[in-house]
């Protein structure tokens, strides 16, 4: 079953064409990188699979739900995590897991067994009550993740979710999303570490607005003939004339 | 509904945790009250004097006297030489000098005119005009007298007023002030900084890709701001009564009532800001430039409009606090009808709409 399906998706902003008919399938469960450079358009693209900005034209389909006519629809079947550091520092760890699950409408026993449940596996059990700012990075990270699919969501959009993180962290990180992928959830993921996307199931490589490459890590690096994904990626990357911004 | 109230009470919790930002919001409208009404007053009191008096005679002793007893001079210093003022203003403490001519009472007997040079420190030209026309006034007392006592045609002294009215309470003029800069300051500035925090810190993004609606979180922005801001009026409004003894001539409901369109409008401005900023910095200098600032200097609060220079008026009319003041001015002290403040109701509910619209469509920009 595909739970993503884009075709011909185009972003202007005026004469610059952000993203350059894109086409690509996501299946459900899949872990999916979605690789490229800075400025290559990965941010803009997923804005638009999230709901968050209307295409200029082509079709997307997110969770079966079309993302030009029905954003906000398309909004409640998806997760999110951000570059940023998403959870509020001020809030306590329980307080952060009940105000997204809240704000994605669900109801309080179901809250209130899930955090119990979602505390005991990731061991946080002792930290119910403490203000996330005073946890380290790599559990704040964590945390976030398990608060962007706690609704259990059809598909979790990640973008650079592991930047900064030390590696022993990040790939503890990789262990909590091959897990969602297990229980159902697509993972749509960008990243700058290469080592991450050999993580994933397929990989798509943006450049100057288009995809130029999607398939497994595997098939990508004896296509390209390079040892690991960072060869890949810089002989794509190499063909770029946009600048990065 | 329900991700509206969970979405409200994180932010009473936001505000709740910080307490130094809690204490000082709702400490603001205490300190203000007690700064305007005992620290900061127009009126002169005790000011010090230095007085030369070569002449020593009856006139000159009882004026002396009288400057002295009044509440408004305390004499200081008394010099041995007119020169001696320079000396004496440049050690600050001297706020006025007065020096008769010699033979004071005996010109004034014989030519009927008389001599006596005040001189004020007009470094602080508001002090230095206030009390030249005291002492105006006391001196212009006592020739009154003398003129009904020894029955003697004197020249005719023209008869000077007090300018200032020494019953009339700075405190009248700035609890409307105060308020309008306290409800600026916590709408426009707090709830510009609370919803571009969360721009800044990237959880404003999460928010977006959520369910919620854009709407309801400025709103739930905006909830615990308004409550604060009612808070504050009360606590300004009880303050005024019962420390400062400003009653509250008019109806205390048209008063709460034009107070709550300006929270409004205030809050929509806070809105206004948030969505051209986007550190919280930035939204900080805007509100602070641009609106609070205003409202101290442009707003009538603290300098009468009518003296400004025509551009200053004009712009002056922009300033949404200029037109508070102005209702609570008349509601509060001069105990006027809602139908007198008509004007300024109507032309504040034009700002409040036309800032809302303007800001609503900013905002949905910004989501493109």
């Amino acid at each position: 079953m595909k739970v993503i399906e884009v075709k011909n998706l185009v972003k202007r902003f005026g004469s610059f064409t952000a993203v350059d008919h894109i086409s690509f399938d996501v299946e459900k469960g899949e872990i999916f990188g979605f690789l490229g450079a800075n400025g290559a358009g990965k941010t803009t693209a997923m804005r638009m699979l999230c709901g968050l900005s209307k295409p200029t034209s082509g079709n997307g389909m997110v969770a079966g739900i079309d993302i030009t006519r029905n954003p906000e629809q398309v909004k409640k079947n998806i997760g999110y995590m951000s570059q940023k550091f998403s959870l509020y520092n001020d809030l306590k760890v329980w307080e952060n897991i009940r105000l997204f699950a809240g704000i994605y409408g669900m109801d309080d026993h179901e809250i209130t067994l899930k955090t119990d449940e979602l505390l005991h596996r990731l061991n946080f059990s002792g930290e119910r009550e403490t203000l996330v700012k005073s946890l380290p990075l790599g559990w704040k990270q964590k945390l976030a993740f398990s608060v962007s699919i706690f609704h259990h969501p059809k598909i979790v959009f990640l973008d650079e979710p592991t930047g900064g993180v030390d590696p022993v962290t990040r790939r503890q990180f990789w262990e909590l999303i091959y897990e969602a992928a297990a229980s159902g959830i697509t993972v749509f993921v960008t990243t700058h570490y290469m080592d991450e996307a050999e993580y994933c199931d397929r990989v798509s490589i943006m450049v100057d607005g288009r995809i130029d490459a999607l398939d497994s890590p595997g098939n990508l690096k004896s296509h390209f003939g390079a040892a690991d994904m960072d060869g890949v990626f810089h002989q794509l990357a190499r063909k770029a004339t946009r600048k990065a911004d | 509904m329900k991700q509206f109230t969970t979405f409200v009470k994180k932010e009473f919790y936001h505000i709740f945790r910080d307490k130094r930002t809690m204490m000082i919001l709702l400490g603001i409208p205490v300190i203000q009250i007690i700064l305007f009404g005992f620290a900061i007053t127009t009126e002169v009191k005790n000011s010090r004097i230095a007085v030369y008096d070569p002449s020593k005679d009856e006139a000159t002793r009882t004026i002396i006297e009288r400057l002295d007893n009044s509440r408004y001079f305390d004499v200081a210093v008394y010099m041995d030489h007119p020169s001696e003022t320079d000396n004496i203003f440049k050690d600050g403490s001297i706020s006025m000098a007065v020096i008769f001519s010699e033979g004071f009472m005996e010109n004034l007997m014989h030519t009927g005119h008389a001599q006596v040079l005040l001189l004020t420190d007009a470094t602080e030209a508001n002090t230095a005009t206030a009390i030249t026309n005291y002492a105006t006034a006391i001196i212009g007392d006592y020739q009154q007298e003398l003129l009904l006592l020894q029955k003697i045609p004197f020249r005719i002294i023209p008869e000077i007023k007090l300018l200032y009215n020494p019953q009339m309470k700075g405190a009248y003029n700035f609890v409307p002030g105060v308020l309008g800069m306290i409800l600026m300051l916590i709408c426009a500035l707090m709830t510009s900084i609370a919803i571009v925090r969360e721009k800044e810190t990237g959880t404003m993004e999460v928010l977006l890709v959520s369910p919620m609606k854009p709407i309801f979180i400025i709103l739930a922005k905006a909830v615990p701001y308004f409550l604060i801001s009612c808070i504050n009026l009360t606590t300004v409004l009880v303050l005024s009564v019962f420390v400062l003894d400003v009653p509250v001539a008019g109806s205390l409901w048209w008063l709460i009532l034009v107070s709550l369109l300006f929270i409004f409008v205030s809050l929509s401005l806070g809105l206004l800001i948030s969505t051209v900023t986007n550190t919280q910095l930035a939204a900080m200098l805007v509100a602070g430039m641009m609106f609070i600032l205003p409202v101290v200097l442009l707003s009538g609060m603290m300098f009468p409009v009518e003296n400004m220079p025509d551009v200053l008026q004009w712009l002056s009319n922009i300033v949404p606090a200029k037109w508070y003041i102005i209702m609570m001015k008349s509601l509060m002290i001069k105990g006027a009808g809602i139908s007198s403040v008509l004007r300024e109701v109507i032309i504040l509910t034009i700002m409040a709409v036309f800032i809302i619209a303007l800001s609503l469509k900013n905002f949905k920009n910004r989501l493109e």
